[in-house]
């Protein structure tokens, strides 16, 4: 019997989804043995048209990361929906828009005006800006058009799973990939990772406080953390209580908050407005003036609570009024 | 469009309520609209759907067409939710697979396009029919109701009320901000229109009070908290120090005798500053309880209320065995649970130096009406003898009526009581003093049993009353006669022009207006207040004691002004409502409480927020836990639990984002 076939592929990110499969380490032999990889850009050599030969459906599952975020990257996602049997939403920026769809919060000629004229290390006399095609010694190029808006993968094709985390750890990737070639694959549209907050698996649970009360807000360069100790009981914002688990709560244990990239539970539809609301009710302060002052400690409220998620956040996009 | 949920069959009901909806609210439209809609098995307007016939075509409809669901709408919850879940609970079905949706407060009486109205009906119907489709079957939840009764204000409404409750069985505490019990009716001398005398009618109900076993007297004293619930109040009572332990003084008041002032000295706030006190004192000769204070603002052991110790201490000799004086005494807060509330908290009188033309605090001869009462008092400062500031007897009196009332520049109400007051103090500064009286009034309001009649007997007696508002008060004499006088200058309206005519003795009829801090008070007791700060009744018609949170009543002039028998029969009425829900023994509470899943993750953000304290940590399985008893639904912990691991009855992701979509979806209608 054939090897199931299996695709890794990027979109809009980083590259750190990619380096998780790498992470496997030696169990990417075992991954090598029973399937068959026929599309990883990062690591072979691969053309569209190799893919675009292969017929609908002759791939078992395309584990993709990364937002979609240009004309490209949704033709490729397109694409590849078309020739698997399971498409995987792999990391934070394809379950929900991740780092890029903090882009959102921004118009696109925003962000290609200072990309491309006011950054302070920019030096563009004629103010050139990418075009979408051009043409030199006859022959015309094209370049892929960037969306107005950061999207993340089942925003634009049908998606069958989700495997959160910024990246995915290697854990959490052999596990989902063992239930896809399991007898019983979970239900469609599930998310690979637990339900329950981070809190339920930190080592920092045991004995932290019921009365949580904040009185200030700061951020971890800015004081030294206890060890142990819960971080939100030492006023550091820590995403744990809204974010899922699965992950071993790694920060946490190397002395950093959770800042929240395996996503909600299924049961919120707004991990940054869920975090928000927790931690506002639980201020110390009752005054707008005093309010405000342990606010200053969260400079970059969007940065913070909604790092990953600003793409499938209700809040999802500004209004871009201008049309840039 | 969202699919059809299967087995969900709602009936839709809009209401004309009369012309209330329909005259706004095009209603067959919103029924035919609602027809269209998933789910919806039948949709029908009806002229009542309240009335009898209203309610038995819902109840039908359950029975022969084999509804799941039902949406009304019509006016406000608060006043028919109760109504309609009972139909449905008649019909077959459980009460909360009901929803009510509002057009008559939130659309047909606050639009004035009837086409945009009619829009607005058809996305609230949406609204609540995609909502009710995730209503799932509940229980009504019972709890005990404690059965004391917390009656704040010892006014003759708190002390009706709290006798009333006393006699029928119930434990009150009843608590006076100042140090005797008699409210302003205290200060009367007699009473309109029977003329009977307000001590003689008043101090044995201040008296049974204090006898009563089932009441616990709380004077000088204020409430500073109260948290809790219909049934279950907990409420922070704050007893200021009187400087004298109120278990062992017998009111002998022989420490006031020895006070090392031999003369009293001091303003005294029962004769309105008429009369004199000493630092030690005793309110009125028929205070209740019959308890001494001592005022350690003027008292020469303190220097401006702090403890020196440099007097002589002769009050302290005087008390001598009793030991009744004790100036280390400290305020004490005392924590009582009770069930239900009664506020009778009255008013303040008008302050008169609003209207400075009138010339109170400028010509000493300018009365308010509550100095005159106490000039007129057998037991006043002048033993009932009118004697001006000035010392001379008036030999005419004028008495202006609605002073600071039915006026836009002061307050826009009718006090309702001052021109029967103002008649009252007419006949008795004649019958005192044989001066002529001069009433000033606007319309003369007596709408009372026997108070016309009482006018009338007043026009007998020869007591002038002449229609006009008042301009000015003054002093600027233009003629010899005018001399030495107070000059009333007043439009004669049925004259027909403009009088002068002199007086010694002005009595200002003043209104009666909310206590400057009735906000506080409503905030205490979670109430609500009108526009002019007078606290609001539940419907001013149907439960005009009642207020809008359950187990709190109002009584008296703190819902409004009234004279004392209207007072007396709403703290009747009060008193009866409480005992209503004492008697019934239990609370039913909403079902709309909220639980934990067994997704939590024990993050403990949620425990510190619980108002009711309803919320701990299971260290077993290391998540949170709400004792359902003590939840209230109020959905602080919902709201803010990040992983979305509490849900509260009614109020789910499904039903509130189902109304939400409802509302905001964009469909052809």
């Amino acid at each position: 019997m054939p090897k199931p076939k299996v695709a890794f592929y990027w979109c809009a990110s980083c590259g750190g989804c990619e380096e998780t499969v790498v992470d496997l380490a030696e169990d990417i032999l075992g991954v090598v043995e029973k399937l068959d990889i026929v599309l990883w850009p990062v690591a072979m050599d691969f053309k569209y048209a190799d893919v675009e030969a292969m017929e609908d459906g002759a791939i078992f599952a395309t584990l993709l990361n990364g937002a979609i975020r240009s004309t490209e990257q949704e033709q490729m996602a397109r694409l590849l929906r078309r020739k698997s049997r399971v498409l995987v939403a792999y990391g934070s920026c394809a379950c929900m828009g991740g780092i890029p769809s903090l882009a959102n919060g921004f118009a696109r000629e925003e962000i290609l005006k200072f990309n491309y004229e006011d950054a302070p290390s920019v030096v563009n006399g004629p103010r050139t800006r990418p075009q979408l095609s051009f043409e030199e010694e006859g022959r015309k190029t094209h370049l892929p058009e960037q969306s107005r808006v950061v999207r993340s993968l089942d925003q634009v094709v049908d998606v069958d799973y989700f495997i959160p985390g910024c990246p995915p750890t290697p854990l959490i990737t052999k596990k989902a990939l063992a239930a896809l070639l399991g007898d019983a694959p979970p239900p469609k549209g599930s998310v690979l990772a637990p339900d329950t907050a981070l809190c339920e698996e930190c080592p920092r649970k045991v004995g932290k406080p019921a009365d949580l009360s904040f009185a200030q807000f700061r951020r971890p360069h800015q004081a030294l953390l206890d060890p142990e100790k819960c971080l939100l009981a030492q006023g550091v914002v820590c995403l744990g209580p809204a974010t899922r688990g699965g992950c071993g709560a790694q920060c946490p244990a190397g002395n950093m908050p959770c800042t929240g990239c395996f996503g909600p539970t299924s049961r919120v539809r707004d991990q940054g407005a869920k975090i928000l609301s927790s931690l506002c009710a639980n201020l110390e302060a009752k005054e707008a003036p005093d309010i405000d002052r342990v606010l200053e400690g969260i400079p970059d409220p969007v940065g913070t609570f909604y790092r990953y998620g600003m793409a499938k956040s209700i809040l999802r996009r500004r209004v871009d009024l201008n049309g840039g | 469009m969202p699919e059809p949920r299967n087995g969900v069959r709602i009936g839709f009901y809009v209401c004309h309520c009369g012309h209330n909806i329909a005259s706004m609210v095009d209603c067959p439209a919103v029924a035919a609209y609602a027809a269209t809609l998933p789910n919806v098995a039948v949709s029908r307007d009806y002229k009542y759907l309240c009335s009898d016939p209203g309610q038995e075509l819902i109840k039908r409809d359950i029975a022969e067409l084999g509804l799941s669901h039902v949406v009304v709408a019509s006016c406000s919850p608060l006043l028919h939710e109760h109504t309609f879940r009972s139909a449905t609970e008649a019909g077959g079905l459980n009460p909360y697979c009901f929803h009510m949706v509002n057009i008559r407060e939130h659309d047909s009486w606050v639009h004035t396009d009837r086409r945009l109205a009619t829009e607005k009906a058809k996305a609230l119907a949406r609204a609540g029919i995609r909502r009710v489709a995730h209503h799932q079957p509940l229980e009504m939840k019972r709890v005990p109701i404690h059965p004391d009764v917390l009656v704040v204000g010892g006014g003759i409404a708190g002390i009706h009320a709290a006798l009333t409750l006393a006699s029928a069985g119930k434990k009150v505490y009843l608590v006076e901000r100042e140090p005797s019990i008699g409210g302003h009716m205290a200060k009367f001398d007699k009473t309109f229109p029977t003329l009977d005398c307000a001590a003689c009618i008043l101090t044995p109900k201040m008296s049974a009070v204090r006898s009563h076993p089932n009441i616990t007297l709380w004077s000088y004293s204020e409430v500073v908290k109260t948290d809790g619930y219909v049934g279950n109040y907990t409420v922070t009572v704050r007893r200021k120090p009187r400087y004298v332990i109120e278990e062992l003084c017998v009111g002998c008041q022989e420490c006031i005798d020895s006070c090392v002032y031999k003369k009293p000295m001091f303003p005294d706030e029962f004769n309105e500053g008429l009369g004199k006190r000493k630092p030690i004192h005793i309110p009125f000769p028929q205070a209740t309880p019959q308890v001494v204070l001592i005022d350690p603002e003027v008292c020469l052991n303190f220097k401006r209320g702090v403890l020196t110790d440099k007097c002589k201490k002769t009050c302290v000799e005087a008390c001598a065995e009793r030991k009744a004086i004790d100036f280390n005494q400290k305020e004490e807060l005392k924590e009582i649970k009770v069930g239900t509330i009664i506020v009778a908290t009255g008013f303040q009188p008008f302050d008169v130096k609003r209207v400075p033309q009138y010339g109170y605090g400028t010509y000493p001869n300018v009365y308010t009406a509550l100095e005159a009462e106490r000039l007129v008092n057998a037991s006043g400062p002048t033993s009932g003898e009118v004697v001006l500031r000035d010392g001379r007897h008036p030999n005419a009196i004028a008495i202006i009526h609605c002073v600071g009332s039915r006026d836009r520049k002061t307050n826009r109400w009718c006090s309702r009581v001052c021109c029967m007051y103002s008649m009252k103090l007419a006949h008795l500064l004649k019958e005192h003093s044989g001066a002529e009286v001069y009433n000033f009034y606007i319309d003369i309001r007596a709408p009372g049993k026997g108070y016309e009649e009482f006018y009338d007997k007043l026009n007998e007696e020869g007591v002038h009353f002449i229609r006009g508002r008042v301009g000015e008060v003054t002093d600027w004499a233009m003629t010899p006669e005018e001399e030495g006088k107070l000059v009333i200058r007043v439009e004669d309206t049925l004259a027909g022009f403009v009088r002068r005519i002199p007086v010694d003795m002005v009595v200002l009829s003043t209104g009666l207006e909310p206590h400057s801090d009735a906000q506080s008070v409503r905030r205490m007791f979670n109430m609500s207040c009108g526009t002019e700060g007078f606290f609001l009744e539940r419907h001013p018609k149907l439960a005009p004691v009642n207020t809008y949170t359950d187990g709190v009543f109002i009584a008296g002039c703190c819902q409004g002004p009234r004279d004392i028998p209207d007072t007396v029969a709403q703290a009747g009425a009060a008193a009866a409502e409480a005992m209503a829900l004492i008697d019934r023994g239990h609370i039913d509470q909403e079902p709309n409480t909220a639980r934990i899943l067994a997704d939590c993750s024990g993050c403990k953000s949620c425990i510190p927020l619980c108002p009711y304290t309803a919320i701990a940590f299971d260290s077993a399985t290391q998540k949170a836990v709400i004792n359902e008893a003590l939840c209230k639904g109020c959905g602080t912990c919902v709201g803010s639990c990040p992983s979305g691991s509490i849900i509260q009855n009614l109020f789910d992701d499904e039903e509130v984002f189902g109304e939400i979509q409802g509302v905001l979806a964009d469909e052809p209608n």
